[in-house]
């Protein structure tokens, strides 16, 4: 699976809420993802097929429904692949810092 | 509501958590690094794996020496086995069943056994496509512990699936973890 799909797929922010939703609640089918956002059912298909083609959805059949799951391996690996451990402490220290500034405006 | 429907009802309260990973090796050898203890204490948490792949068999999981040193350090014991569970389905190289109980905590062994499955399918010449489903239904704590929920707290608690897979991956295509 290539960084590009995944990249790709992040980049759009109705496929962001959808994997968001899934972060909630994991398993969901069509029907339920398709009342969290403002949108045909066939352009939520659409969204999660691309979401499926990155690999971050995973799709898996429960007697008559298909029930899609949050991988967040892609992520992970792109995390792992640019993020070594060193600058991954900075970073943390930069998410911090910017938690407790906007904490106190 | 009809039978149907109560099963439904109850397959849709499952909790399952679900990883896939593609690896640019055979499937053999995704199955070789799952189930031989000289690869599957390599990855991940470093600690050995042994199954005795037949349904019925036993699958145990050793604390490594890093794990060990971290416990004593803190003032910690540790069990000598860190999982524990049975095999329920072994077809190599494709599918692997088993139940899977974490005893490195009260609260993770109070969860007791959850269910966890290996898919291994080719989906081009040398390319493996794995999925890990594990079922936590009623394992709240170690649900987390998989989900990687506890890894920024350090002390081992690790990243979970989504890391030991990212680890393995490494391994197989590159020859090395990731930490080393």
């Amino acid at each position: 699976m290539d960084d590009d799909r995944v990249f790709k797929a992040l980049a759009d922010p109705t496929r962001r809420l959808l994997l968001d939703r899934l972060f909630v609640r994991d398993g969901q089918t069509l029907t339920e993802l398709e009342s969290a956002v403002e949108m045909t059912r066939y352009g939520v298909m659409k969204h999660l097929k691309v979401l499926e083609e990155a690999g971050l959805v995973v799709p898996r059949r429960s007697g008559r429904e298909k029930l899609h799951f949050l991988n967040p391996v892609p992520i992970r690996l792109i995390h792992d692949r640019w993020i070594d451990k060193y600058t991954e402490r900075h970073a943390a220290a930069l998410v911090d810092l910017k938690n407790e500034l906007e904490g106190q405006s | 509501m009809s039978t149907t429907d109560t099963a439904e009802t109850q397959q849709a309260e499952r909790t399952l958590q679900v990883y896939r990973v593609y690896i640019k090796v055979a499937p053999e050898k995704v199955w070789q690094a799952i189930t031989d203890p000289e690869w599957n204490g390599r990855y991940g948490y470093g600690a050995p794996q042994f199954f005795e792949l037949r349904p019925g068999g036993s699958y145990r999981s050793t604390a490594s020496e890093e794990m060990r040193k971290v416990s004593d350090e803190m003032g910690y014991g540790i069990p000598d086995v860190v999982v524990d569970g049975e095999v329920l389905e072994a077809h190599p190289p494709r599918k692997l069943v088993q139940t899977f109980r974490m005893l490195m905590s009260p609260d993770a062994a109070a969860d007791g056994f959850t269910q966890l499955t290996y898919e291994i399918s080719e989906v081009a010449p040398g390319v493996s496509r794995l999925t890990v489903t594990h079922d936590v239904t009623g394992a709240p704590s170690l649900a987390a512990v998989v989900a990687g929920a506890y890894e920024d707290q350090g002390g081992g608690g690790g990243g979970g699936w989504a890391w030991i897979l990212s680890d393995l991956k490494s391994l197989l295509e590159t020859g090395s973890v990731l930490a080393a």
